[in-house]
């Protein structure tokens, strides 16, 4: 491949360009998979792919579930297709054909989506996404990521392409500042501990790792030792990273551009829930639906920025005592 | 065995699974058999001593229900032993109530309507991609017609013009709960597959001639799939299940059904 250029630290890129930029970038050392779109390339950040290597698109129009269930078939004969549109239509609309053509036969997919949470902005409650996390970590074998920054999506792909099995991965769209270096490793299953502390511990994943770490900065002003940790495979968990937490923190908040049901939040509960059992809040969308408004407006509408964190982590800690 | 012997057996065999499994659908496996045993025994290029060959020819039963014909038919053509198709819907075996790509020979998973087109679609698109003359057979039920998934695909074969993927419709006008007329008529089927530019191709589903003439005129028209609607009858070939509504499934069939089932069948066989 060619050396994958990643982006400075601090810099706001949306994940939706690391997305194109990682797929152009593959595609000249290997030619082992497609791109199935559904007339959404320049929203979903594949275009560059798109212009560069029309030859290796599969054009399926607007018609998902088709899409969905012929990725399933076309996987028999050795080529990834690498599925991309926006996460309502992907995981939603093409539930059934993720599970019963791609997932329980065990075919080797990776679903990409776009247009995730109140992140998604203007376009309103029928285009964000809250509920996928709940529905794909809740079929068997399937395995989802959510990356935080575009340098981690870059590294994230390579991998999903690496493992042979069905995959989900979520491509923010708002640009988001950059976390992680070139130096950093993502590997599926494995959690990263971007800040250590002892008081308590803030699971992020997706745009809410920028602000948990936001919000470990407040919080050290005032005592508050926050342990940080960036969660970007949401299944398979990574249980060690999770149990660590629990024992040596002993209080646990997540935070998740989701519905606070069935996420990310949920995972973790399921597990120290029956493991170590702490105090914990999970930070996300209230069972509500989305509306219209800039990505952080929707934040602070919802309740998802570093100073929400900031009052969850001082409420948990209250009850910690 | 000739051929039409061959199907007469792969009916007996369907429903001696169904009878031991005390569940299933008699009555769209009987309509299916005939395409079946055209499709594997005169067709298909495929290695049953290697059922995984990426070059062989795919079948795609969307109509999954009726899958006990479809183990039959492998099980004679050696995908695995005749005798375990008495292991048909049991806890400790392998052969699943609908299609399963665990089971030997099985190249889809079905059962959910309206998702076959599509995957076979897929295997026609991925056969084409990677140059390879694997051509991709789908067979569609009453049912099927209803879903959109369906009309997706359909739309989307006739745009992409994979003339490597056939579509059989198995039309026996039945569906679970009554006719296809007066549950929702998807007819007339002809016309409305052809405007989204596929060949298409009208035959009795039960003429094993005929099937096999319409499959060699499906691979002789190039630059377009390939649409055989098949006329069928449900339960076709024991006389009691014929036509019948009650035998859709998922029935559990008395003794002196099987019994009376398997003397007519092999009646029919001299």
């Amino acid at each position: 491949m060619d050396k994958l250029q990643f982006w400075k630290v601090g810099e706001k890129v949306s994940l939706r360009e690391a997305f194109g930029r990682v797929l152009v970038s593959l595609a000249k050392e290997r030619n082992d998979f497609v791109l199935f779109d559904a007339d959404v390339a320049g929203g979903t950040g594949a275009k560059p792919f798109v212009r560069q290597f029309p030859e290796r698109v599969i054009q399926f129009g607007i018609a998902e579930q088709n899409m969905m269930a012929a990725a399933g078939g076309f996987s028999d004969f050795g080529i990834i297709p690498v599925v991309s549109t926006f996460a309502v239509f992907g995981t939603m609309r093409a539930h059934e054909q993720f599970r019963t053509a791609i997932a329980f036969p065990n075919r080797n997919v990776k679903l990409c989506c776009s247009h995730l949470g109140v992140d998604t902005g203007p376009d309103g409650a029928t285009a964000q996404m809250l509920e996928d996390l709940a529905i794909m970590r809740s079929i068997p074998d399937t395995v989802v990521v959510v990356p935080a920054d575009a340098n981690e999506l870059m590294g994230a792909f390579c991998s999903i392409l690496e493992i042979r099995s069905p995959v989900y991965m979520r491509i923010g769209r708002s640009p988001a500042p950059v976390i992680f270096d070139s130096n950093h490793r993502f590997e599926i299953g494995k959690a990263t501990r971007i800040k250590d502390g002892k008081d308590i511990t803030v699971i992020a994943t997706g745009v809410m790792v920028a602000r948990a770490i936001e919000a470990s900065d407040i919080l050290k002003k005032k005592g508050i030792s926050v342990r940080v940790v960036n969660l970007s495979t949401i299944k398979p968990l990574d249980n060690n990273e999770v149990l660590s937490a629990a024992k040596e923190t002993g209080a646990i908040v997540t935070a998740e551009d989701h519905n606070v049901m069935g996420g990310m939040g949920s995972a973790v509960s399921e597990f120290v829930s029956q493991n170590h059992p702490v105090q914990m809040k999970i930070i996300g969308v209230n069972d509500r639906f989305g509306k219209s408004g800039e990505s952080d407006e929707l934040a602070q509408y919802f309740g998802l920025t570093a100073e929400h964190i900031c009052k969850a982590v001082e409420g948990l800690l209250k009850r910690k005592m | 065995m000739n051929l039409e012997q061959t199907a007469t057996e792969i009916r007996k065999l369907c429903l001696e699974s169904i009878y031991y499994a005390r569940s299933g659908h008699p009555g769209g496996s009987l309509s299916v058999a005939d395409i079946l045993t055209v499709l594997f025994f005169e067709e298909m290029n495929i290695r049953p001593d290697e059922p995984d060959w990426v070059d062989r020819d795919r079948l795609v039963l969307s109509k999954g229900h009726a899958c006990p014909a479809l183990y039959a038919v492998l099980a004679l053509k050696g995908y695995f032993p005749v005798s375990d198709l008495k292991g048909l819907r049991k806890i400790n075996h392998y052969l699943e109530g609908h299609p399963d790509v665990k089971i030997p020979g099985i190249d889809a998973p079905s059962g959910s309507l309206g998702m076959g087109l599509s995957q076979g679609l897929g295997m026609a698109i991925g056969a084409r991609y990677t140059k390879r003359s694997a051509r991709t057979y789908v067979i569609l039920g009453d049912g099927d017609m209803q879903e959109g998934n369906t009309w997706e695909a359909i739309m989307a074969a006739g745009h992409h013009k994979t003339d490597n993927l056939v579509a059989i419709l198995d039309a026996n006008r039945l569906q679970g709960e009554n006719s296809v007329e007066k549950q929702m008529n998807y007819f007339p089927v002809i016309e409305k597959v052809s405007a989204f530019g596929w060949n298409t191709i009208e035959i009795c589903g039960h003429d094993l001639k005929q099937i096999k003439n319409a499959l060699n005129e499906a691979k002789s028209k190039k630059g377009k799939p390939a649409f055989i609607l098949a006329n069928t009858t449900k339960g076709k070939g024991v006389s009691f299940m014929e036509d019948k509504n009650y035998w859709h499934g998922s029935v559990t069939m008395k003794d002196e059904e099987l019994k009376k089932a398997l003397e007519e069948l092999e009646y029919k066989n001299g």
